[in-house]
């Protein structure tokens, strides 16, 4: 796109022929990428990694910004028998100022109705909708001399976008793959993803040292064994992505070592732990339904218990698809116990419950 | 005459409106559970459908009418595809999306929150005139705002005055400037005329107004004739058709939904402790339908469907002609009555009580159809027809979509 036409300018001179709509809802009927008022991306190619796992190539549409940063994740819409359902993955794919694609890597989950669906059931040329990237489980740049991975499962895929990155770099401009040590844990070797391109990149840069384990076979990581699966662990910067257990296990290892600034943690589930609140009437005005909710139920959940028809998201507080406005009482975050009660604040619904009474915009 | 109690109207007992009740809501539930990508494929379908209308009918009026020869041609075809593609934006498209009847897809671009339709009055006043006033309180006498729309006397129990005279005038002119009357409809004629309004909030809707229907007008009528060039005098006389063929086509519409016979006025003591049951049969006993194709029920925002729409008012439209067929069934079982009639018919006898409530009751005779059980009320006037005021009333919806309201605009609410 070029930087010379000023796009917003000509948009806005538009809007006065579309008014009350945008131009952007009539220039997507044209073309589904034509429009910057919802992210939409077209799958492009869908790449097998393993029997369950597929990497899914999407060429993003007007609005999206490329200059994603390694290691964070985007939120994906797909419409499941007419309803949107909201995901967020890893880009597995490295940030490239002239890229016009995106990549996310996607396990299909025994019970995870949308991941058996990307990985099985879309075909090129379907519209998704994107959510810009976002997390700060990311590759500082420039990078810390010595780290350390610790990856079990599907959270190769963050990972997976560091190291691409650092190879890319290596490859561009000579600079050394710094000293990056990888364990990566699966059941089976059939169920690694990426297993060829990483063995291939450890086989390029002395820097990059690949521990494989098959937890089929040998069992989980035992922490204790990390001081002789890297003995320098303690020196290094450390990215940890996995299954709960494990980041719990990593967790509590690293905070027992006195080391918990070091360890960086992408979890990929809704980790509830502030204080609850003390429940209430919920009232939606618009709908004018109401319920009774105690204080570890989310205002999301309790309104589509009400049979309200609520929006939402990644439903674990970061895609803001579900923020409604908050016109009267108080409701708590469950995850930091932080409260918000100012009149008509726009909340978000999907990890927040009430503190007494409260009413919403809906 | 109003009806003070639907149980007692219809003679059913408490147990009976219950069972109705539990009927009404298995409906709902079966709708609800059987939504899917047919209905996302239909409304989807129709934007698209409808948005190429209106494409296309600009496109015709501003090359069409450049050669003489093409000219007629291109002004009749603009005006057509134009005013289809308004009545259509309008009626089955915006009015429903408005609803929440297409919430459930969880679709942003799709949205009660944030959908702003192709008329002057904004989205905001619109759904809380219409979703909240209207069909919370339909057809109660003093509640409803829709009796008339504060112009008109369409009840008997409203009190005559010498202005009513002029009713038949009035209609016309409400018909031809439907959108306008519309806009101003929120701002609630009758408590300004009363001074009951509270000034701020009047300054505020009418900043909104403004804002909005300065938009419209400058789109059909300056933008658009500007882009024709020379031609610029056809494109607004066919925009103008437009318009106003989608105020005459509304206004019918809108007349049809409650003014024919059978619809009947409630009293306020309908309301006190009425019952989700009781509340249903209001609907049924309130609204009234009309007969039709599939294409007049989409052009008409599937509104012959009125009872349907009321019982359910945030059940996509497209689902009503089957709801409508379990709905008439229930109402025979237990003889409630259920008002449907040729389109013709239903607005013929709308325009007949405009006419005729124009003159004092006693100069006229009542045309509600005999209830089916002698009720105690019938002729009595009501008690209190008194307006609630603001105080009186829950509060007031004021978030509009974000994405047409600039941060400043916002923060002034």
């Amino acid at each position: 796109m070029s930087t010379t036409v000023p796009w917003h300018r000509v948009r806005e001179l538009g809007s006065k022929l579309t008014t009350p709509l945008h131009p952007d809802d009539y220039l997507r009927l044209v073309n589904p990428l034509w429009t910057a008022r919802e992210l939409r991306g077209r799958v492009e190619k869908v790449v097998p990694e393993t029997d369950d796992a597929a990497t899914l190539v999407i060429r993003p549409g007007w609005g999206w910004q490329y200059r994603h940063r390694p290691g964070q994740y985007v939120g994906i819409g797909v419409q499941v028998d007419g309803k949107f359902q909201w995901r967020s993955y890893s880009v597995s794919s490295p940030p490239e100022r002239s890229g016009r694609t995106i990549a996310i890597t996607v396990r299909a989950m025994p019970e995870g109705l949308l991941s058996a669906h990307l990985v099985q059931g879309l075909a090129p040329g379907t519209i998704v909708r994107l959510a810009l990237p976002e997390g700060d489980f990311v590759l500082p740049d420039p990078p810390p001399p010595r780290m350390l991975f610790l990856v079990g499962g599907s959270g190769i895929t963050p990972v997976m976008a560091m190291l691409r990155t650092l190879d890319r770099r290596a490859g561009e401009n000579g600079r050394a793959m710094p000293d990056v040590v990888l364990h990566y844990s699966s059941p089976t070797p059939d169920r690694m993803i990426f297993r060829d391109e990483l063995h291939a990149m450890a086989e390029r840069h002395d820097g990059l040292a690949l521990h494989e384990l098959h937890t089929d076979l040998d069992g989980m990581l035992d922490l204790a064994d990390l001081d002789r699966i890297c003995p320098d662990w303690r020196e290094r910067e450390t990215w940890a992505c996995g299954p709960g257990p494990m980041l719990d296990a990593v967790e509590a290892h690293y905070e027992e070592a006195g080391l918990a600034d070091q360890l960086h943690l992408e979890r990929f589930s809704l980790d509830l732990r502030g204080e609850g609140g003390e429940g209430g009437t919920i009232t939606f005005r618009n709908s004018g339904k109401s319920i009774e909710a105690d204080g570890a139920t989310t205002i999301l959940e309790a309104g589509e218990q009400a049979g309200v028809g609520m929006p939402f998201g990644c439903r674990m507080g970061i895609c803001h698809t579900c923020t409604l406005r908050l016109v009267d009482g108080t409701i708590r975050d469950l995850r930091n116990g932080d409260e918000f009660g100012q009149p008509n604040e726009p909340v978000q619904t999907c990890i927040t419950a009430a503190v007494g009474d409260c009413t919403f915009d809906i | 005459m109003a009806i003070a109690d639907v149980k007692e109207y219809t003679h059913l007992t408490e147990e009976e409106v219950e069972q109705i009740g539990r009927e009404l809501d298995a409906i709902r539930t079966e709708i609800e559970e059987s939504r899917g990508a047919a209905d996302a494929a239909y409304i989807n379908r129709l934007i698209r459908i409808q948005r190429g209308l209106a494409a296309a009918g600009r496109v015709t009026l501003a090359v069409g009418t450049q050669s003489k020869k093409t000219r007629k041609p291109a002004w009749v075809a603009g005006a057509a595809l134009l005013g289809l593609a308004k009545i259509l934006e309008n009626m089955e498209i915006g009015h429903n999306v408005m609803h929440g009847q297409w919430d459930w897809m969880n679709d942003p671009e799709i949205h009660s929150s944030n959908w702003e339709w192709d008329t002057a009055q904004p989205a905001e006043q619109w759904k809380h005139s219409h979703n909240y006033v209207h069909h919370q309180f339909t057809n109660v006498l003093g509640y409803d705002n829709d009796i008339g729309y504060g112009i008109l006397r369409m009840a008997r129990e409203q009190k005559w005055h010498p202005a009513n005279i002029g009713q038949p005038v009035y209609n016309a002119m409400l018909a031809t400037l439907f959108q306008w009357g519309v806009a101003l409809h929120d701002l609630d004629i009758e408590r300004i005329r009363k001074r009951e309004k509270d000034p701020k909030e009047m300054k505020r809707q009418l900043r909104q107004i403004l804002r909005k229907g300065r938009n419209q007008i400058l789109k059909d009528y300056v933008v658009y004739p500007a882009l024709s060039g020379r031609n610029w005098k056809a494109t607004i006389t066919a925009n103008a058709t437009a318009n106003l063929a989608r105020n005459l086509w509304s206004y019918v519409i809108i007349f049809c939904g409650h003014f024919p016979d059978g619809a009947m006025h409630f009293t306020e003591e309908e309301l006190e402790d009425e019952t989700r049951s009781e509340w249903y049969l209001r609907q049924i006993l309130g609204a009234a339908n009309f007969e039709g194709g599939p294409l007049l029920h989409i052009l008409s925002g599937n509104l012959g469907f009125q009872i349907e729409h009321h019982l359910y008012p945030d059940l996509p439209s497209n689902r009503y002609a089957e709801i409508a067929v379990k709905v008439r069934a229930l109402c025979d079982k237990y003889d409630i009555p259920y008002t449907v009639g040729p389109l013709h018919r239903q607005y013929g006898q709308a325009l007949r009580t405009i006419i005729k409530l124009s003159l004092p009751n006693h100069m006229t005779s009542s045309d509600d159809p005999a209830p089916p059980q002698r009720s105690d009320t019938a002729n009595e006037p009501s008690l209190d027809r008194r307006r609630k005021s603001d105080e009186e009333r829950p509060p007031r919806r004021v978030e509009l979509g974000a994405w047409t309201r600039s941060a400043g605009e916002r923060s002034h609410d």
